[in-house]
């Protein structure tokens, strides 16, 4: 390990680039942020001048307004501070990137949120090779292996064509889940109207502006309900039991969600359909993650870390768990 | 495999008894013989595999998983047969999640019945690899008995009548002179075979329930009054050849109270209260003396029973109603005329261990609320209300009968521990263990409550719980001592359960007291006072 004080200083507020004189997804507003990805614990607002892709600083423009913003493309270099930053695409959501930062001959990863099933909204993780793999671990158990997207989507397809008299109601976090959802519908062929939560617009807007297409979406409110029977509705996890959806015709409640894995986390949420997808990397991808990295030292940055750790000591590679404040809650199951 | 292990799933998610019963009725109709004989019997509760203990499952993971990721893995999801199924690791050789169908449930049922105890761990895991993660559930669920899927033995005998369009009562009378896999009861129900004869064979009778009496009043011209006794409901089924007796939801317990079935010779269908004999309380006032319902607990749950058991808490069974005397079916009489049966075969009983649940004789409803504040025994809950034209019918019948529970007793405790929940609460800390001061000012516990709270009220304790941890012990969490829970109890007694020398009967949260400060929670000698 270098010397100490190391130019990268993880804090429980986010990770400091000591020459950049900028943070990493910082939980406090600061002058400086490199931001991974537009998801709520990742991106806040307040910050003075942003570093992100162009589709997370409009993602961050439409939850906080206007922010100051340099928009960085994947692939791109950017030098602050005599530190050499590039953004990697992470597989996570649209315009989600890995940071890479190259000082002083090391080369430190920040994966943000990462997963390594294909997704038809964002370009694929790339393998980087670096000295310290700053990784996430929110599916950091080894019962968290997510089965393949396909089986789950047929799943729901199954469940919409055998209850014609019905609608699904899926509930899908409104940033990246819920248009990757729909991509996957439209990619097996499924071209009805699907229906939206009012909280889903303006991102599937968004995400149409970037070249997504999403085909029919139709508002789910101020319509009669029985124009919903056989159709499958999208809302956020919030209002799957809430009383938004009384408005709809018998629905059956499914969610979209690498928690779902656990069924008791489904029965705590009333989900009678648990759909196990996830835009978090499973167990195996974490660690066979970390092997393709094989990095010299791997940092832990939030989720199940105590697992992931013991994983990499039992490998004799260097691990720590850095326990940042501020991401999602053990609770908080809306970003899985 | 794949069809029982979708069953399984199914009734996990389905939110509606209907919809649970549809999943059953339908599984039941289309699955193949002799699985769906298995599947039934374990969803009632009446498939036993010996050879597998949960500890085969445990040993069976630990040769193949590091034994700290599983720890971890388990003290996540909470379910030892689910943690397993989820991390199961294949071999290389095999796809990931796939049921490959070479199994059935009844392959399974056979291989598992005659494996050996020390065989069962490589049994179990030569068919886990031909699984996927809900077949590898339903596999473990089988296996270890007790699938715990939110379903009773009464839902899925609903379940199977509905499939056949028969009446579940009449699948609850052929019931116990079936054996699994039931290929008599399916050969009746699909009209290829005769009604299963239960003639000669102690079966269960389904058990008449009572409602609460919430705020109501009833006339005691029409209702006889007698004590509700908190022992376990008993159902004593004598052929004249063989004495039987079966628990509320139709368990065999004979082999853990053998001097009650000695006892008892006579060719008839009883239903009454299992009590354990006590030294003082209430002999003259109640009507014969009963201990609490601690002292029964020593006797619950034992397959065999020691002499000094039977010496220490002596078991006997108070007498409530009569079904059946002889092969004469007294069910459709009304209660006073099978009362009066009862009283008169009581007098062929050994007084020893048969006594008759005594009607309290109260001039009108007021003057019993009265006796019913005042009633002091331990091992009396509250007040029964029969209607006097009542016929013996299963199940809760609206005003036929009503129980009238007596008012809890309450104290404000602290809450020292908490713990996750298990099942639907696996991620909640619900589970709290609280307590009362002493004379030297130390805080000993005195229960453990797991219910009483609101859905909303656990979002806040877990809460609580989370912000307010000042160590970890493996699963369970102190918290600061800040707290004040009002508990409600049924009654109190002495145990050497907890450090306080206390154990409350019915524990559960009342209410959470945010305003009161700790310090101002009860003592331990109010509790003793409570003691009956």
């Amino acid at each position: 390990m270098p010397p100490t004080p190391h130019w990268i200083e993880p804090h429980p507020s986010g990770i400091y680039v000591r020459p950049a004189d900028a943070w990493i997804d910082p939980s406090f507003p600061r002058e400086r942020a490199l931001v991974t990805h537009g998801h709520a614990d990742h991106a806040r607002g307040g910050h003075g001048h942003v570093w992100a892709t162009r589709e997370t600083l409009a993602i961050m423009a439409l939850r906080y307004g206007t922010a100051e913003g340099t928009a960085v493309g994947l692939g791109e270099t950017i030098r602050l501070g005599g530190v050499d930053i590039r953004y990697i695409p992470a597989g996570h959501v649209l315009g989600s990137a890995q940071i890479l930062l190259e000082h002083a001959g090391e080369r430190v990863i920040v994966t943000g949120d990462y997963k390594r099933r294909p997704d038809p909204t964002c370009a694929p993780f790339e393998v980087t090779p670096c000295d310290i793999f700053v990784t996430e671990a929110t599916f950091g158990l080894p019962v968290f292996r997510h089965p393949d997207t396909g089986s789950e989507m047929d799943r729901l397809l199954g469940a919409l064509h055998a209850n014609p008299d019905r609608c699904v109601l899926v509930g899908a976090y409104a940033l990246g889940k819920a248009q990757r959802i729909i991509c996957e519908l439209r990619a097996r062929g499924h071209h009805d109207p699907i229906y939206i939560h009012g909280a889903l617009e303006r991102m599937c807007a968004l995400y149409a502006d970037f070249g997504i297409e999403m085909g029919d979406l139709r508002p789910a409110t101020g319509i009669d309900a029985k124009e919903m029977r056989g159709a499958i509705v999208i809302s956020p996890p919030s209002a799957l039991n809430d009383r938004w959806s009384r408005r709809l015709p018998d629905p059956i409640t499914a969610m979209a969600s690498g928690w779902m894995r656990v069924r008791q986390r489904a029965r705590q949420k009333n989900v009678e359909l648990p759909l196990i997808i996830s835009d978090h990397a499973d167990w195996d991808e974490l660690t066979s993650t970390i092997l393709e990295v094989a990095p010299s030292e791997t940092w832990v940055t939030h989720g199940r870390d105590d697992a992931l750790v013991h994983w990499c000591a039992m490998r004799q590679m260097r691990a720590k768990a850095l326990a940042l404040v501020g991401r999602e809650d053990e609770e908080d199951e809306d970003e899985g | 495999m794949r069809q029982f292990s979708q069953l399984l799933d199914g009734l996990v998610y389905t939110r509606s008894r209907n919809g649970k019963l549809d999943l059953i009725a339908d599984y039941m109709r289309t699955a193949p013989d002799p699985d769906r004989g298995w599947t039934l019997a374990a969803l009632t509760g009446n498939l036993d595999l010996k050879a597998v203990k949960a500890s085969a499952i445990g040993d069976m993971i630990r040769e193949r998983v590091d034994p700290v990721l599983f720890e971890m893995s388990r003290d996540y999801v909470g379910d030892l047969a689910e943690t397993v199924a989820l991390l199961w690791p294949k071999s290389e050789d095999q796809p990931a999640e796939i049921d490959d169908g070479s199994l059935t449930v009844g392959a399974i049922v056979e291989r598992l019945s005659s494996v050996s105890r020390a065989g069962a761990p490589a049994a179990l895991a030569a068919m886990m690899d031909h699984l996927d993660a809900s077949g590898r559930f339903a596999l473990l669920k089988l296996a270890t008995g007790g699938l715990r899927v939110g379903i009773s033995a009464r839902l899925a005998k609903t379940g199977l009548a509905q499939a056949f369009g028969l009446d579940v009562d009449e699948v609850e009378e052929v019931w116990h002179a079936l054996t699994p896999p039931y290929a008599a009861l399916f050969d009746w129900a699909e009209g290829r075979g005769d009604r299963p004869d239960p003639a000669g064979t102690p079966f269960f009778r389904p058990f008449m329930l009572a409602h609460p009496l919430e705020d109501g009043t009833v006339d005691l011209a029409d209702y006889a009054a007698e004590w509700k006794w908190d022992g376990i409901r008993v159902q004593i089924v004598g052929t004249g050849k063989d004495t039987r007796l079966y628990s509320r939801a139709g368990d065999d317990i004979t082999g853990s109270f053998p001097e009650i079935a000695d006892a008892f010779s006579g060719h008839a269908v009883l239903d009454g209260e299992l009590l354990v004999k006590g030294e003082v309380q209430g002999a003259e006032a109640h009507g014969g003396s009963a201990a609490s319902f601690n002292a029964l607990q020593q006797r619950l749950g034992r397959k065999t029973v020691s002499a000094k058991m039977l010496g220490d808490y002596p078991a006997f069974v108070r007498l409530y109603d009569i079904l059946l005397d002889g092969e004469e079916d007294l069910r459709a009489l009304g209660w006073a005329e099978r009362r009066a049966q009862l009283e008169a075969f009581m007098t062929s009983l050994d007084p020893a261990r048969f006594d008759i649940s005594s009607i309290i004789d109260a001039p009108d409803f007021e003057a019993l609320g009265d006796i019913r504040a005042g009633a002091r025994d331990a091992a009396i809950e509250g007040v029964m209300l029969k209607r006097r034209d009542s016929p013996y019918v299963a199940g809760r019948r609206t005003g036929l009968w009503y129980k009238w529970k007596r008012d809890p007793l309450t104290a404000d405790c602290v809450m020292m521990y908490a713990q996750r929940g298990h099942g639907k609460r696996s991620s909640f800390y619900s589970d709290y263990t609280f307590g009362c001061w002493n004379a030297e000012g130390e805080l000993l516990p005195v229960g453990k409550a797991y219910s009483g709270f609101t859905d909303e009220e656990l979002k806040w304790l877990d809460r609580f719980v989370r912000t307010n941890t000042v160590k970890t012990f493996g699963p369970v969490r102190e918290v600061e001592k800040t707290l004040v829970l009002e508990v409600a109890f049924d009654s109190i007694h002495q145990s050497k359960r907890h450090k306080s020398g206390l154990a409350m009967r019915f524990p559960r949260i009342s209410r959470i007291r945010r305003d009161k400060p700790a310090a101002e929670a009860d003592v331990i000698e109010t509790l003793e006072r409570m003691i009956s």
